[in-house]
Order: C-alpha cells, then structure tokens, then sequence
C-alpha cells in the first residue's frame, strides 16, 4: 500500500518539479533585460562572464566578501547536499557507476556535516537581531524540512538500519514504472515523505534562486555597451514610431 | 531642520542595532499637480491606486529581467543587510536592502505567486493597502540606488533595480517624488537640471573666460554651441555655477585648450545628470538621453565626452549606446543609430568620459603639470557608487577605479587611499544620490553619509588628508552640505579635474 502511494507522490512531486522550474526558467530566460546593468568591475568577455558565474555558483564569491560566517555554513550546506545527492544515485543506478560507488563512504559524512551547516543557518536566522528580522515562517520551515530530511536520513544509517536493497528495488523499479514494494520503516516513510514536500516545494519557494542565479543580469552580462548596441524588442518599437 | 543630528562616529566596521521605525514618515516631499502632469504622470494618487500600481508591476515583471528574477531569487541570506550606509547611519531596520526590496516582494508574492495567494502568512506576503504604499514612497526614496548591496548578494540582486521599479508603480499612480520630478520638468523645459537657461548659461561662460585670464593671463575659451567642433562636452549643470564643481569646468577647459582640442558645449542639452534613470522609467529616460543625440547631430561633433557627474555618466556609459545610439556596433539597419554612427570618430570610445580624455593626453605627453602647485593638498579619492559599481573606463575592468587615481598622481604629489573595504567597487555612497539630494532628506543625507566620515576621518587623523576628489556632482554638493556637520572643513571635497587645473602648465605646449 504504502509503495504504491510513494509512487504515485514520486511521479506527481517530480512532474511537478519538472514542469514547475521549466515553466519559470522559460519566464525568466523570456523577459527581457532592456538595459545594461552588471554589476562592476565586470568581464568584457563571454570567457569572463563564464568564469565570473562559476566562481559565484561553486565558491559563493560574493558572499564569501559579505559575511565570513554565512558564506562557511552556507557553503558547508550546499557542498554537502551536492555530495549527499551525487551519493544517492546508487540507489538509481544498477550496476553502481564506479565514481558513486568511490564517493560513499564521503557521502556518508557528508550527511553530518550538511545537519551542521543547516543548523548553524538556522542559529542565525534565530539568534542574529537582522535575520531575524527578515525572517518569514517559511524561512524558517524550509531550514527545517532540510534538517528532518538530512536527520532522517542520517537515522536510518546510524540508528536504525532500513532495508537499502528493497528502497533500492523500489526506485528501479519507479524508472520502469514497475512498483516494488517499499520496505515499511517508519524513518523511511517520514524521509521519503520530506523529500517529496521538498519536490513539490521547489518551484513556488525562494528555492528558485537556483535557477535564477543563471539569469541575474547584474552577473550574466558582459560588461560592453559603449562596444554594442543592446536594445529589447519592446524598447526598439519606440524607434520605429519616431 | 531643528532634528538633524550627525551620528556619533564609531570604530569601523560596527553593525548597527535595529531602531524599528526609526526614518518611518521621513520621506521626502510629494510632487505637486503640477509637477507631475508636466511630465506625463497622474497629478495626484488616483482613485484606483490599488488596481493601476498591481497592473503596472504586472507589466514590469514582464519587461524587466531583472525584477522577475530579483523578486524570485531572494533567499533572506542577510548577506546584504548589513552593506547600506542608510541602514548603517539610521539604524532603521526597513533600510536593509533585503527589507527594502521585501516591501515590493511581499506584495509580489501575495499577487503573482500561489503560495502568496494560498498562504500569505506564512511567506510574508502582504495585500497593497494605502499603509504599504505609504511604506514604499517612505523607504523606496530612502535608497541611494548605489547598488552597493548588489555586489555582495549571492545573486547579484540589485536593490537599486527593485527600488527604481517601486518608484516607477509609485509615479504611475500618481504619488512621485518632488525633487526628481521637478528637476525633470526643468530639464524637458529649459535644457538641464538648475533651469539656467541658454543667455544665463552663455554670460556664465564669458565670465570665466575672464576669471581665467585673469589668473592665467591665457585666453582660455569656453565655447557654446559651436557647429564642427570636435568634441561636445556634456556635463552636470552644476559645473556651470556652483562650487566646488566649477574648478573642474576649468579644469576641463585647460586640458582642451592645452591639447589644441577644438570643443563645444550646447544650449539645448546643457546637462549630463539624467533622473529618469533616478525614477525608474524607460520613458523618461530615454527622451533625456535624447537630447545629446540630437545636439551631436545638430553641431556635427565627432566625439562626445561626458564631464564629472556619476550618474551621468552611468547613463552615459552603459545607456547611451541603448537609449540613443552613442556608441557602436550599431545594426546596419538601426537607422537611428547608423545615423549618429556614421559621425563619430570611432578610433575614440564613444562616449569618453572626460577622465579617459585627460589620461590618454597624458599618456601621448601631450599635457605637462607642475605638481608641487598641488602641494598643500593631502588626497584622497572618493569612488562614486554609479562609476564605481554601475559603468567602467578605459580598456580594462576596473579601469574606472585606476584611470582618476592615475590622473590624480600625475598631477599632485601626496595621494593616499582611505580603508580598502569601503573604496573601489565596495565604495560609500556620498548619502545624497539616486534623487534624495534635497533639504527635505537633509536628516537622512546626514546619517547616510556616516559611513563615508568615519573612514575620511580615520585618513584624516593616520594621514593628515585635507582633500577629498571625487567625480561627481552629486557627491560634490553632497559633501559640501553635509561635512560640516560633522566637524570637516567644506572646502575639503573637490572634482579630480580640479587638481589638473592647478597643476596644468598652459604656456608649456
Ligand atoms: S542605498 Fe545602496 S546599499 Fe542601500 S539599499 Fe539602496 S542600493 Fe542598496
Ligand atoms: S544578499 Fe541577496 S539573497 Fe541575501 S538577503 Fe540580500 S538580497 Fe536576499
């Protein structure tokens, strides 16, 4: 019983989250940017503006200049959860990749040290008088629902052992749209459960600034509007009319 | 002005405890009937605010990549919240940037998010009441639109970009600013930001060809509307009568005199400063730049170099080419751009800022200085938030930092640089910029500027500097009104171009 309600929440949640950031990826590479506006010194060049985003997206470069303790959690966090994800293919993949297979005893740890930085997060938003401040309820719930995913997780492997082969069977299973039962471990359940809101979350929450940091102009753009003429489509009309 | 206090200096770098409330009402006052309908805008709040300012956000969100993302984007990391010199020196917790920015947000999300829809409490989203507009007009004309948040944001969210938005819904609906407002009729009607119009502009001009003759002994020219002249020289009115911006007029005209430059500048467009940008409409914005394309056409110039003024010469550098076709790399079939294109002498970039004039005559030799005539001056520099953070000069990223501070080493002999977290892309705002400088703000001008004093005062007691240059006009006037409350002489603050006034030797060529 309890599969198949996963299953169907798994194919909806991802549908969802699929649909969900396509649909805003398509609205934000859609609007159009009618002025030059990066933030400088900025690169002349695409090379530049390529490098520029990958020292913001893997080294959080502007923040590490804004606050030193936000930028080791924050960093902490995400270096982790991408850790923890990559690690998780395992139970996608059959035979494990050889990389995934290597990764996992650091994934592992990975888990502990993604509970630390989200907790050290959430001290912040608690105890610093600022964050606080600009602190709404799902701020909040959101550091929470990853600390219950990350806690749950972390349980199943230091306190009580769930059934990874059957989990495993079950998510083969689910990409072959042939449902396998889902071992009934309360842990599991409340992970899985947590992983799904997470899905569903994503695409309507503060989560989208994954992708919109792709798009922020103030970053993507090169710095040379003396060398080319930038016009949008709805400002060029105002030409046409004189 | 009985209520204006200068905050007491503390050591560097301090973040503040939140006074909630602390600047709530202290906006600056509303365009009248009169100054808003001369620019196109409703007189007064109309009676369906509510619907037309949702609407026009709608239409924003769909024309601005920016704001679409911006408002998405925000994860309340606080990164930014510490990083505004108005938050800094009022202590009001609204003055954070991501507060700011959350005033717009909240009402985006009730309106255009489902989440805000289902569940406004819980993701902060806020109906748009009379009070929440209230709270815009309040704190969005508390930014300086600096963007100096924006460049520790995580994702490059640019508060200025938010606020600019804001202020535009707000116009929209007939709630505008005075002072912005004002100055835009002025500049539509008589040609530049002060209202000097053309007969007042040309007996300025005769009069410091005497003054110059007169310390000089050189015939120094100060030329106006001048068809075939070389360069059109476009810069804020301020330099035509105020001080200290005035030395720098001078300043500008020696080092074309110097080189041999044949120059002119125009009636019809006798200003650099553009607050259409200040409030956020393309529109305005647009018919603004507007004019310096047509007086270039009208004289026939073959460059067009901007004099010192922030703003402008954001506007300048990074929209001019947009708005108005000054600049290069034209479509061929952009007739209106071609048209300008074709005239201007591409072996120079277009527009130049003045400084990028003076350092390559400098780099050609062509310009000599006796320095020691800078002697007296201890220096400092003074980055401007819309050069510094918003445009660039020269070749190379950052050139806008290197290029004055080079200037200012080939013509005096003491330079010193104030704490390196608050220069270059990381600079203070003056307090004054983004349209807020009016004696209505002259309490928030005051606090705003606190960050900036502190550090100048540290130079001032490590390193014995008595002079603060700067390329503003804006910063300029701003100094010159608020150092002096806080103890300084105001005679400290200068344009870069006044030292090469100084130290230029006019007979040596
Ligand atoms: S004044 Fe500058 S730092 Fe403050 S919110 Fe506005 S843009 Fe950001
Ligand atoms: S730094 Fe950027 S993401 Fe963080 S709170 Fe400020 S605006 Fe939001």
């Amino acid at each position: 019983m309890a599969s198949i309600v996963f299953a169907i929440l798994f194919y909806l949640a991802t549908l969802l989250l699929v649909v969900g950031v396509l649909f805003r990826i398509s609205t934000y590479a859609g609007t159009p940017a009618p002025l030059k506006i990066p933030t400088t010194p900025a690169p002349t060049t695409t090379g530049g503006v390529v490098l520029r985003m990958t020292r913001e997206v893997l080294f959080f470069e502007s923040l590490f200049k804004a606050n030193l303790w936000t930028w080791v959690l924050g960093w902490l966090f995400h270096g982790s959860l991408a850790l923890v994800i990559l690690r998780h293919l395992r139970y996608f993949t059959d035979p494990v990749w050889d990389w995934v297979a290597f990764i996992q005893p650091f994934g592992m740890y990975a888990g502990i040290t993604m509970l630390l930085g989200l907790c050290g997060l959430w001290a912040r938003r608690l105890f610093v008088e600022r964050i606080r401040y600009i602190s709404t309820p799902s701020d909040h719930l959101m550091l929470l629902l990853l600390i219950g995913i990350a806690a749950s997780g972390l349980s199943m492997k230091f306190i009580a052992h769930t059934d990874v082969i059957s989990v495993k069977n079950f998510f083969i299973g689910l990409m072959r749209f042939d449902i396998k039962p889902l071992p009934a471990d309360p842990l599991l359940v409340v992970h899985l459960s947590l992983v799904v809101l997470l899905l569903v979350v994503f695409p309507f929450s503060k989560l989208l600034h994954a992708p919109g940091v792709f798009f922020s102009p103030t970053r993507n753009q090169k710095d040379d509007p003396r060398e080319r003429r930038h016009i949008a489509p709805w400002a060029k009309s105002f030409e046409v009319s004189e | 002005m009985s209520d204006i206090t200068a905050p007491a200096y503390r050591t560097i770098p301090i973040i503040p405890a939140l006074k909630p409330g602390a600047m709530e009402g202290k906006g600056p006052f509303v365009a009248s009937d009169k100054l808003n309908e001369a620019i196109g805008f409703p007189g007064q709040l109309v009676e369906d605010w509510h619907d037309r300012a949702i609407a026009r956000m709608g239409e924003l969100l769909t024309k601005y990549r920016s704001l679409k993302v911006f408002m998405d984007a925000c994860v309340h990391c606080g990164a930014c919240s510490d990083k505004c010199h108005y938050f800094i020196g009022t202590q009001d917790p609204k003055n954070m940037p991501v507060a700011r920015q959350d005033l717009l947000r909240s009402v985006y999300r009730r309106y255009f998010t489902l989440p805000g829809k289902l569940f406004p409490k819980l993701v902060g989203a806020r109906d748009l009441t009379r009070e929440v507009l209230d709270e815009w007009y309040n704190y969005f004309n508390q930014c300086s639109e600096c963007r100096r948040c924006s460049v520790f944001c995580p994702y490059g969210i640019d508060t200025a970009e938010v606020t600019m938005a804001a202020r535009e819904i707000l116009d929209s609906v007939g709630y505008g600013q005075k002072y912005s407002n004002e100055i835009i009729g002025k500049v539509h009607k008589i040609g530049n930001n002060l209202g000097l119009p053309g007969p007042a502009l040309q007996d300025t001009l005769e009069g410091l060809e005497e003054d110059v003759k007169d310390a000089t002994g050189i015939d120094v020219r100060f030329p106006m509307d001048v068809k075939g002249a070389e360069v059109l020289l476009i810069t804020p009115s301020a330099d035509f009568f105020a001080e200290p911006h005035i030395d720098s007029l001078i300043g500008y005209a020696k080092v074309f005199h110097a080189t041999g430059t044949s120059w002119t500048l125009s009636s019809m467009s006798s200003e650099a400063g553009n607050f259409g940008m200040f409030i956020g409409n393309y529109d305005q914005l647009r018919a603004i730049a507007m004019r310096i394309r047509q007086a270039a056409l009208e004289l026939g110039v073959k460059r067009i170099v901007v004099g010192e003024c922030g703003h402008a010469w954001r506007v300048a550098y990074s929209f001019w080419n947009t708005l108005t076709g000054v600049g290069d790399g034209a479509d061929p079939n952009d007739r209106f751009a071609q048209m300008l294109q074709k005239q201007l002498d591409h072996r120079y970039k277009q527009p130049a800022h003045i400084c990028e004039f003076t350092w390559d005559m400098i780099q050609d030799e062509r310009l000599t200085f006796d320095k020691t005539a800078n002697d007296k001056y201890i220096i400092t520099f003074h980055d401007s938030c819309n050069v510094a953070r918003g445009s660039r000069m020269g070749d190379l990223p950052g050139g806008q930092f290197e290029i004055p501070r080079n200037i200012i080493k080939a013509v005096a002999n003491n330079f010193v640089e104030m704490a390196p977290n608050t220069t270059r892309e990381q600079t203070f705002c003056c307090g004054g910029g983004g349209g807020l400088l009016t004696d209505d703000l002259l309490d928030l001008r005051v606090k705003g500027a606190l960050p900036r004093m502190e550090v100048l005062q540290q130079a001032v007691d490590e390193h014995g500097v008595n002079f603060m240059a700067t390329i503003c006009a804006i910063c300029k006037a701003q100094f010159t009104k608020v150092m002096p409350i806080y103890g300084f002489d105001r005679r400290m603050v200068g344009g870069v171009h006044q030292l090469v006034s100084n130290a230029i030797q006019l007979g040596a060529k």
